[in-house]
């Protein structure tokens, strides 16, 4: 409740704003004619003119979401194939490294945002089980001839173990990709401490405070107003929890980035025809990433939604870059 | 208070980035969710740009997706659109020197299901091209409209002619008389082969008896491909017929005029598949 006032809230001083950096003459016809008749229809002008880029072509914001939806309603279901065929696996290698730089213990709750096909959480999972077995076995090699007491209390304790359980939420604006995520779960038989949620990245369906870790993976170059989804971010984390964002960004050096830039704009399309018959939104994809901000730029965004300790690390020479920021 | 004030900045300087839009045909406010419906930006709605690099690329692997799955015909017709330049600008001129061919390439029809009059042509005699093409529509279960639109033929005119040879495949397949089975296809891309020259038809054509068992491949060798390739050399060209204006000609009339020889064998329409 407090938090859908504070979004109204948000969204008026937003708009608001919006008025101020209109075009300059009709701020001073604005400014002069009587508030109450006219703010209305400043609202709906400041929301109508404004564009933004969708690739490079240049749409109004109100149908940027729009668009960006029927692109992955698309590729859903190649997805995934689509992923391996266009960064050779290695896209497997970027989100090992989210996980290894996470470093999550057992008990932690994760939300990843733009999660479609669940691909973070599962590693997620994953990575969690493997900690908690790993602090298992130190526990039992530590007590190698347990005294009756400790293993009666061995027994009580399952029961806190259970209550510790890591959870991941997938969110995503998409059902059609949650759909193809929920299918890969039931295939992998995975199921405990996982849920799949339908939400904008903008507006997130979760009270304050809720989450340890927030990740979103390659996701946040398709939001349409990237500052208010980390406004979100940050909401939503825990005091004391992590924003990590795995995102494509600029390549450092520029032999690598003219090579990055023939392969990205020659071959990817021609694989999302081939394989997914979608060339159009494997386009939209690709130039999507040249419309996204850099490594330092980013990190200011980061930084001024009120994230601290914002950090970055570049892969594969700058391809993809991870930004990590805490609450606190 | 200097939070929002940054955050006005912040804004602003988003703005500024240079934004290169590409020369766009819609209009900025028009609430079109269609990608290529009312905003295009080729020689035709649903043209892609494509790079001579591309091209080849996408000529290697839709010729892969094809052979590995021969139900996408999406990549059937890409192949056919990527390697097919030569064969459509000799298809043009066979057309334009033809005056109903001409009057085609001018007129520009189209055939689909919203064009067609099908009470009309059910209501034709039997023996009649509509009523028999109506009937092949029906026996075999397929549509007109599922046809692929041309996307990489950097011509228009080219791309229309691409386009007029898909939506006559259905035709076709009514003046020989073959059904979509395997073998009836095979056999119509036999003698699409040696009419139009496409590379894609030949393609088709060699890879197409791939799949079918030993007495299928036998009636294609003995009877029915040497029928198709002779007349397909010799028949007139089959996309400067007007058919939209024949639906009440005889079937056997135009086979005549288009110099086709009806078929040896009479295939059924029920034997679907390779098996």
């Amino acid at each position: 409740m407090a938090a859908s006032i504070r979004l109204l809230v948000r969204r008026v001083i937003r708009l608001s704003h919006g008025n101020i950096t209109g075009p300059p003459a009709g701020l001073s016809a604005r400014s002069g004619s009587c508030r109450g008749p006219s703010v209305c229809r400043c609202f709906s002008d400041a929301a109508g003119d404004r564009n933004t880029h969708f690739g490079f072509e240049t749409v109004p914001e109100t149908e940027k979401a729009k668009k960006v939806y029927k692109v992955f309603e698309n590729v859903a279901e190649k997805y995934d194939v689509m992923n391996d065929a266009m960064s050779l696996g290695v896209h497997r290698l970027w989100k090992d490294m989210l996980l290894h730089v996470m470093h999550p213990q057992p008990g932690v709750r994760l939300l990843d945002v733009a999660g479609g096909t669940g691909d973070i959480a599962f590693r997620f999972l994953e990575y969690v089980r493997s900690q908690q077995e790993r602090q298992q076995r130190r526990a039992a090699r530590s007590m190698q001839t347990p005294s009756w007491e400790d293993i009666s209390s061995n027994y009580s304790s399952e029961d806190v173990i259970e209550s510790q359980e890591s959870s991941a939420v997938v969110c995503d604006i998409n059902k059609e990709m949650l759909k193809v995520g929920k299918q890969k779960a039931d295939g992998m038989g995975v199921s405990a401490g996982l849920s799949w949620v339908v939400g904008d990245a903008e507006e997130l369906p979760f009270d304050d405070d809720q989450f340890d870790i927030y990740t979103i993976a390659f996701g946040i170059r398709n939001v349409t107003h990237i500052d208010q989804a980390l406004q979100e971010a940050l909401r939503v984390l825990k005091p004391g929890g992590r924003f990590m964002c795995l995102e494509f960004s600029k390549v450092t050096n520029p032999m690598l980035a003219r090579l990055y830039d023939a392969y990205s704009f020659q071959m990817i399309p021609v694989l999302g025809e081939v394989i997914a018959g979608d060339w159009k939104s494997y386009q939209y994809l690709v130039e999507s990433i040249r419309k996204f901000p850099d490594q330092e730029e980013f990190k200011g965004m980061i930084e001024d939604a009120g994230f601290y300790t914002v950090q970055y690390y570049n892969l594969t020479g700058g391809v993809v870059a991870l930004h990590s920021g805490f609450k606190l | 208070m200097w939070m929002t004030v940054g955050k006005c900045l912040h804004r602003l300087r988003k703005r500024q980035y240079g934004l290169i839009s590409k020369v766009c045909f819609c209009q900025l406010h028009n609430s079109g969710t269609q990608f290529t419906d009312s905003c295009y930006d080729g020689l035709y709605p649903g043209h892609i740009h494509t790079t001579p690099i591309q091209k080849a690329l996408l000529a290697v692997g839709s010729g892969v997706a094809a052979l590995q799955n021969p139900y996408r015909h999406d990549m059937v017709a890409v192949l056919g659109e990527t390697t097919g330049h030569l064969a459509l600008m000799n298809l043009r001129d066979r057309m334009r020197n033809d005056p109903e061919g001409y009057a085609i390439l001018t007129e520009r029809p189209r055939i689909r299901l919203s064009t067609l009059d099908l009470d009309n042509m059910a209501s034709l005699p039997d023996g009649s091209f509509g009523r028999e093409y109506l009937r092949f529509l029906e026996d075999n279960h397929v549509t007109p409209d599922s046809r692929a639109d041309v996307k990489f033929v950097d011509d228009e005119e080219l791309a229309y002619v691409m386009q007029r040879y898909r939506e006559v495949h259905d035709l076709l397949h009514t003046l020989l008389g073959m059904p979509t089975n395997m073998l009836g296809e095979v056999a119509v891309k036999w003698f699409e082969a040696a009419q139009t020259g496409l590379p894609m038809c030949a393609l088709g054509a060699v890879l197409g008896p791939l799949r079918l068992n030993s007495s299928r491949l036998q009636s294609l060798f003995t009877s029915l491909g040497p029928w198709a390739v002779q007349n397909g050399r010799r028949s007139r060209c089959i996309l400067s017929i007007f058919y939209e204006r024949r639906w009440e000609q005889s079937l056997e009339d135009l086979r005549q005029e288009l110099n086709i020889e009806p078929p040896p064998v009479t295939l059924s329409a029920t034997n679907k598949g390779s098996g």
